[in-house]
């Protein structure tokens, strides 16, 4: 007989499911089937019980081989590494839960490290804006009972949040959207023919890097002040009725992604975009919200918020958090060869780093805490597993919306493994000890 | 008037957080006081002595200090930091932050700067003979307000988010620049005598920015209004003028929409 669990957190992507139904062996040990979530989600989940999968911590080799050391001996490596650095990375910090980042923002202040998390290659310049000129947002469930007018900005939700659409933005009959996506007017604005796109009720083919300049005109025509014939490729018409058909709506969202805030303009093109919404404000209800990425990136975010003052590349080098993205920013840091340590819990820099980063932290010390075997544990010199988190241990992480959701546990990890915050814990009190209590 | 030489010696390791090399802190020091004074490297403070031979001894306040730094300072930020009066003359190319909020005096880099220079500034003199980096004379992050006032020159070209928030002051740019000058401008002069891909006076308020060369692709919230005739920074040319950025936020001064400025040089 197998049992059960419902209601489960799906940690894979920043819509972070609350309604996964996880099927476990009878002795609580192994998954044997996952219901309701995306094809990536259940991936997740099945990835746990993976064979082959690294249960003890491994140093890299002069050969490039690897030994496995113990728990111990990784504690030891790790504190030692930040002790003896005067500006050591703490990179990552977006797959895993609030407490490990809590515990991971002590160590760094101790060392006077870097905290830096993925936004920094993602919505980082999202937040440059939201500090530039503040952000009308709202929840993801307010926007699956009223929202009538959606525009997808820059993303690709069938792909990158595939049950996005279904449980909040197209899809769902809300309490005032009681017609589902027939109630719904749908705007994609990509350059690319996404799968996305093809719902779309309206597709603005965007030429590149041109966002900043239509987000512009629409403003431009909301004003009813004059415009070019053609705007970004766009025609002026269809501007104009674009923007009338917003104006019409009841209650409207803007969800925006790695298209805008990696492109050509970078933050400006979110700080136009959030000026776009508070204008749209005139005449009806507009919101905007990022497709933040990794299920607890926004919860990385809100704990160096309220920690030090920045949501992410806080600079605690001298004692307090100095922020200044170009400057304290992982990839810059790595570039110009600011870091003396590199320390990766929850990400892969490997995979998602320019190689000219990447070549920096395989020069330099690193500890790379990942349960998987990424690009990054390939290239750092110590690679620790630990327990999954909302599958193998629980925590709190942060939705999109920044709605706070307790993630929970489904199975037992491996025998002996660690989790982010035993290990991270551990290192913290080994620090205590180096540092002689200071 | 008084000089210090600062020349480099031991190069950082990292790099070298130097916001004590300004007249207003070298003001009415020795030279061995001066090489006491604190510098960062990582989350170790030490001191300008680690890295600087110190020669000559500063004058009584700083309007009478004068400092020359010489050597390799691609490693060393914050040179010039807060500076009110006095002299710095720096003859290789610093780092980032040079002249940031600086108040005063002079300041004199004979190569390049990177980013952010001159940020928040808001008095003085800043000349640049190489190129700056992207942020030049812009704001702090999160601060609405950007440059205030002074005078930044440019010899070479500049990068990207020059005069980001900027309200008040000149920038002369002599080479090319990047995109996005002057976005979200209220105030103050942004002069670029070469050419400005695009994103120029993007959220624009007020202010005025001039381009002799050309813009590739113009902000949709740009409308022509006249040509006119101008002195601009000592020479005189005609000038088509556009007011925008027509999707912003607008304000009126005796009846009046008060528009920023972009003059394309003809």
């Amino acid at each position: 007989m197998s049992q059960s669990v419902t209601d489960v957190i799906c940690p894979f992507c920043g819509t972070l499911c609350d309604d996964l139904e996880v099927i476990v062996s009878d002795d609580g040990k192994k998954i044997e089937d996952i219901y309701n979530a995306c094809a990536i989600g259940a991936e997740k989940f099945m990835h746990a019980q993976a064979a082959g999968r690294v249960k003890r911590p491994r140093m890299q080799q002069p050969d490039g081989s690897y030994k496995e050391v113990s728990y111990d001996e990784a504690v030891e490596y790790t504190a030692q590494m930040l002790h003896k650095a005067r500006k050591p990375l703490m990179y990552g910090w977006s797959s895993t839960s609030c407490e490990a980042q809590s515990v991971g923002h002590e160590i760094a202040e101790k060392v006077g490290a870097i905290v830096d998390n993925t936004a920094t290659v993602c919505h980082g310049t999202t937040l440059i804006a939201v500090q530039d000129v503040g952000i009308p947002s709202c929840t993801l469930g307010e926007i699956k009972n009223r929202a009538d007018r959606i525009i997808f900005w820059g993303c690709n939700p069938c792909h990158a949040h595939p049950r996005h659409q279904s449980r909040y933005s197209i899809f769902p009959r809300g309490y005032f959207t009681n017609k589902g996506h027939k109630n719904r007017k749908v705007v994609v604005v990509d350059p690319r023919d996404s799968d996305t796109a093809k719902m779309a009720d309206y597709h603005f083919k965007v030429e590149q890097g041109r966002d900043y300049e239509l987000l512009s005109a629409f403003r431009v025509a909301l004003r009813n002040e004059p415009l070019p014939e053609k705007v970004a490729g766009i025609p002026r018409e269809k501007i104009i009725e674009a923007a009338d058909m917003l104006k019409s709506g009841r209650f409207g969202i803007i969800f925006f992604g790695m298209g805008v805030t990696q492109s050509l303009s970078k933050n400006h093109n979110i700080d136009n975009a959030i000026m776009l919404t508070k204008d749209l404000n005139e005449f009806t209800k507009f919101s905007i919200m990022a497709m933040r990425g990794h299920y607890n990136v926004t919860g990385s975010g809100q704990v160096l918020g309220w920690q030090f003052g920045y949501p992410f590349a806080v600079d605690l080098s001298r004692g307090f958090a100095r922020y200044n993205p170009g400057e304290s920013t992982s990839n810059d840091l790595l570039r110009r060869g600011e870091v003396d340590a590199v320390f990766v819990l929850g990400s892969d820099p490997g995979a998602h780093f320019p190689i000219s980063s990447v070549k920096k932290i395989s020069q330099l010390p690193s500890v790379c805490v990942d349960p998987h075997i990424t690009p990054t544990s390939e290239i750092s010199k110590l690679h620790v597993p630990v327990a999954f988190v909302g599958v193998e241990v629980g925590g709190n992480c942060y939705r999109m919306d920044n709605v706070p959701i307790e993630a929970r546990k489904v199975v037992d990890p491996p025998e002996g493994m660690l989790t982010d915050v035993e290990f991270l814990s551990r290192v913290n009190s080994r620090l205590e000890k180096l540092s002689g209590g200071k | 008037m008084e000089t210090v030489t600062l020349t480099m010696k031991n190069q950082p390791k990292l790099y070298l957080e130097a916001d004590n090399i300004s007249p207003d802190k070298f003001a009415g020091k020795k030279a061995s006081e001066i090489a006491a004074l604190h510098a960062y490297e990582g989350r170790d403070q030490t001191t300008l002595s680690k890295y600087f031979d110190v020669a000559g001894e500063a004058g009584a306040t700083a309007a009478d200090t004068r400092i020359v730094v010489k050597g390799d300072v691609s490693r060393v930020k914050y040179i010039g930091m807060k500076m009110t009066a006095g002299e710095v003359v720096v003859e290789n190319s610093p780092d980032m932050y040079t002249g940031a909020w600086m108040q005063g005096g002079k300041l004199l880099v004979k190569g390049n700067v990177d980013a952010f220079a001159g940020i928040g500034m808001k008095g003085g003199e800043f000349v640049i003979e190489g190129n700056a980096g992207n942020y030049l004379g812009a704001a702090y992050r999160g601060d609405w307000r950007g440059m205030q006032g002074g005078l930044i020159r440019v010899k070479g070209d500049a990068g990207s988010d020059i005069g980001y928030f900027m309200n008040g002051g000149t920038i002369v740019v002599h080479g090319n620049t990047d995109v996005h000058v002057g976005t979200h401008m209220e105030g103050g002069k942004i002069i670029i005598k070469g050419n400005a891909p695009s994103k120029v006076g993007g959220q624009m308020v007020g202010g005025e920015i001039y381009v002799y060369g050309t813009i590739d692709v113009m902000m949709p919230g740009f409308k022509y209004v006249h040509d006119e005739e101008l002195e601009v920074d000592g020479e005189s040319g005609k000038f088509s003028l556009f007011h925008g950025d027509t999707g912003e936020r607008h304000p009126k001064r005796k009846g009046q929409i008060v528009y920023g400025k972009l003059y394309l040089k003809i």
